[in-house]
């Protein structure tokens, strides 16, 4: 048997997991054990479906394993794209859901689907299960192309993807059952972080064995700020997520620190997710996928190696900026603004260096919507990271903390710079890694373009005014140095932005099915008939 | 309160000036002219690998 | 130019890159949090603070489950309109003993860290089973099913001896009588002599409405109502304090 030694492991695992559906301490715990139970049985199933039927022949199929032939190990590249694009779905889709939620609260139901419950999961859904796919799939796409070598550990690379699979299944699942940290983007409890740092060993080794033993002499920027982002959210994952469990048979833990240090840990923690996670990693996608499908190298090399030192050091001080007005002692809070300002240049030298990449090649953004997709993405990257600074200057923060505007912020990033750099990988991706002539339709690409940037602009520009006003609203007085409104009220006037808000959350996840569809149809190897884009003649064309 | 003072004279003395002129010294660094030729070399890495489109 | 071309060893050494972007992204952690670890005035000591007894702590582990603090801060910042709304700004005293702690970070609802006696337990039920019954401008979800879920109690004295590896000061009487404590608190009849002494100020009684049974609302309201009621702001001395 090929995988015996696997199946022997995942079945053991599998009889722990329900030794803790039986002996765990507390009712959340045992069902999470169930979940786990039923997960690591539903994977030893496929395991041993795939012996027996690893059908090659199918062009339809996805390869499990690459055989050794091949110069690149692609099978988990082409799961992690297919998990990506599956769990974009399925992410955006809890957000309109949370949308709606906050502007009709009947559509709560209790105890497991209210908006306390599945916010965690929106959250970890977009960043983690599509974000973190995203990044594994697409490191590993570039680290072997960049350096001219397979990837290091064989089936390492598996064990990557499916555990991380199941670290998203038990962090999400976990949120519903009511077991979390409240540590915000990091809320899983303490037995699936530790999950968690097993797999993110394993994918370290992967990705620094392949750059050791890589052919080309250089180390491609790409791969340091991939590299970077491994190490990084190692590191803030471990100390921020200490822990002490009540009972290593129960879900709960109690943290480590406790009031000013645990906050000022969770955030430092929760900007350089964003630091690191968001920004490094897909810092890393830019660089290889930007060049790649402009065909030019990137505007100024040397301009990226100021770029990354730049940003990994100053990133991570930038952290209580979170804090500001709270009960964190002053001078972190004034370090934490400092250092958010001066982040603004590493970022909008990255941007330029991104956009610039372009430069004597701009009339690709007419023709090719992939290319348009990312240039917009990196273009939302310069704006919110422009934004960001803004709102860390302690007098703006003081009317945006608390507010939407926090939260329109966030998305522009998230959906703007994350979501459409991921897309990009993602079309760029598929049809290569199936050996196909080119996507299903390009067409849809550029329908997908437009709703996701005008979803995005509703959104934001949604948020912004919300945020605003809701900020002013509460701070209002009148003449008689009365407060103007009750909060209840504030509560109230946000209705209409909160439905606008789903609106453009809507038309975003709109964007993403339409890219399900022609993934699954560049998969099967269908082509679309269809005009090719920007078919007229460019004299015809409007000035742009 | 010492930790604090002590951090607080590092920062006000001499280390902002030392960040300052390593970050000044690093930039000049990198965009030396001996550098070029290693840069665009490695600016090329991606598009070199034709291998697979 | 001997020196000048060791920039290509940190671009060609895999070890090199790594150990340095370490280095580089461990600094700013390391001179803003270890400081916090000594300074005196972030862990300012403030007369009133005591540990959360066993009722308020199950009922605080309700409040994170939920997931309360997505919507909810528990953080007054020293501003006029916030202080009038909410009452005196928080102190870092205040949440030395939160692990973790609960400032959040949105307010789509108000701010609770002074909720704790501004309403009767009455009405806390009421606004959590049907929250639009009494705020009719309220996009809080029902937690109607609290009152019907019976207290998961365990051994509850094991949640305080987690508390006391990470440094919460709980003596051995506290975690001896835990199991005991977390019943008395929310029964009407019972002696509540011992457990206010190790536990001033606890707000005892029945909670729910239902005296009979011990419910997850009966531990969520107890937890609600001692919110930032444990500092006496009428005799706290605020040149003592800094933030």
């Amino acid at each position: 048997m090929k995988y015996g030694k696997e199946i022997v492991l995942l079945t053991l695992a599998a009889f722990l997991a329900l030794a803790g559906a039986a002996l765990g301490e507390d009712t959340a715990f045992r069902s999470h054990m169930w979940v786990l139970f039923f997960s690591l049985a539903a994977f030893t199933i496929v395991l041993l479906r795939q012996v027996s039927w690893a059908s090659v022949g199918d062009p339809a199929s996805i390869p499990l394993r690459s055989d050794g032939t091949e110069r690149y190990l692609d099978g988990p590249i082409r799961y992690g794209a297919i998990a990506t694009v599956f769990w974009a779905v399925v992410g955006l889709l809890v957000g309109v859901v949370v949308a709606l939620q906050l502007a009709f609260p009947q559509l709560n139901f209790e105890p497991f689907l209210t908006f306390g419950r599945m916010r965690p999961l929106h959250t970890s859904a977009v960043i983690f299960a599509f974000g973190g796919n995203a990044l594994i799939a697409t490191s590993f796409y570039v680290v072997q192309r960049t350096s001219r070598a397979r990837l290091f550990g064989g089936d390492l690379a598996w064990f990557v993807f499916w555990g991380y699979q199941l670290f998203i299944i038990l962090a999400a699942t976990g949120y519903l059952l009511g077991i979390t940290q409240s540590r915000e983007y990091a809320e899983p409890e303490w037995y699936v972080d530790v999950w968690l740092t097993i797999v993110w060993v394993a994918y370290f080794l992967v990705f620094f064995g392949t750059i050791l033993r890589r052919k080309e002499p250089h180390i491609y920027v790409a791969n340091w700020f991939y590299l970077s982002f491994i190490i990084t959210i190692a590191m803030l994952h471990i100390v921020n997520n200490l822990a002490m469990p009540v009972s290593f048979l129960g879900s709960k833990s109690y943290s480590l620190f406790a009031g000013v240090q645990d906050a000022l840990t969770q955030w430092w923690y929760g900007h350089n997710a964003v630091g690191f996670f968001l920004t490094a990693g897909f810092l890393g996608m830019m660089y290889y996928f930007v060049p790649k499908q402009a065909n030019r190298p990137v505007y100024s090399y040397r301009l990226s190696i100021i770029h990354f030192w730049a940003i990994i050091f100053l990133y991570i001080w930038a952290g209580p900026h979170h804090l500001h007005y709270t009960a964190l002692p002053d001078w972190a809070q004034t370090l934490g603004m400092v250092f958010s300002i001066m982040l603004w240049m590493p970022s909008w030298g990255g941007m330029i260096n991104g956009l610039m990449t372009l430069s004597g090649a701009w009339d690709k953004l007419r023709t090719d919507p992939i290319i348009r997709m990312m240039v917009m993405a990196v273009a939302f990257y310069g704006m919110a990271t422009f934004e960001g600074p803004l709102m860390s200057i302690k007098a703006v923060n003081s009317l945006s903390h608390y507010t939407d505007w926090t939260i329109g912020h966030v998305h522009s990033g998230a959906l703007g710079w994350n979501g459409l750099i991921s897309f990009g990988a993602v079309y760029f991706l598929v049809p290569r890694l199936w050996g196909r002539e080119r996507l299903y339709s390009i067409r849809m690409v550029s329908w997908h373009f437009w709703l996701a940037t005008i979803g995005i602009v509703i959104y934001a520009a949604t948020m912004w005014v919300s945020g605003i006003q809701q900020g002013l609203m509460w701070r209002e007085y009148d003449d008689q140095g009365f407060l103007v409104y009750t909060f209840a009220e504030t509560v109230a006037a946000m209705f209409p932005y909160y439905v606008m808000r789903a609106v453009g959350g809507g038309m975003y996840l709109l964007g993403a099915i339409l890219m399900a569809f022609n993934v699954y149809k560049t998969i099967r190897g269908e082509l679309r008939e269809e005009a090719p884009m920007g078919g007229r003649a460019p004299a015809l064309q409007p000035a742009e | 309160m010492e930790i604090y003072t002590a951090l607080r004279q590092f920062a006000d003395s001499w280390a902002l000036l030392f960040m300052t002129l390593f970050f000044a010294g690093a930039v000049l660094f990198v965009f030396r002219p001996g550098a070029k030729h290693h840069a665009q070399e490695a600016a090329l890495i991606p598009l070199k690998d034709d291998q697979d489109d | 130019m001997a020196l000048l071309d060791k920039h290509a060893i940190i671009e060609r050494n895999a070890t090199l890159l790594l150990v340095g972007s370490l280095f580089v992204v461990t600094i700013g952690g390391i001179v803003e949090i270890v400081p916090l670890f000594y300074l005196e005035n972030t862990i300012e000591k403030v007369e009133g603070m005591r540990p959360y007894s066993p009722l308020e702590l199950a009922g605080r582990n309700i409040y994170i489950r939920e997931g309360c603090y997505t919507c909810h801060s528990q953080m007054i910042r020293p501003f006029r309109d916030e202080v009038e709304r909410f009452g005196n700004y928080s102190l870092a005293a205040e949440s030395m003993y939160d692990h973790p702690f609960q400032w959040g970070s949105k307010r789509t609802g108000p701010d609770l860290a002074r909720v704790g006696g501004r309403y009767s337990n009455e009405w806390h039920v009421q606004h959590l089973i049907n929250p639009q019954s009494v705020v009719p401008e309220s996009v809080m979800p029902s937690y109607s099913f609290l009152a019907k879920k019976p207290l998961e109690i365990g051994d509850f004295s094991t949640q305080l001896v987690a508390n006391l590896k990470v440094g919460v000061p709980y003596t051995e009487e506290m975690i001896s009588n835990a199991n005991a404590d977390i019943r008395v608190q929310a029964d009407p009849d019972g002696d509540h002599d011992d457990l206010l002494a190790r536990y001033p100020k606890a707000v005892v009684g029945d909670f729910d409405g239902n005296p009979q049974a011990l419910t997850e609302m009966d531990a969520l309201v107890a937890y609600l109502q001692m919110l930032g009621t444990l500092v006496d702001f009428s005799t706290y001395d605020e040149t003592g304090g800094y933030r």
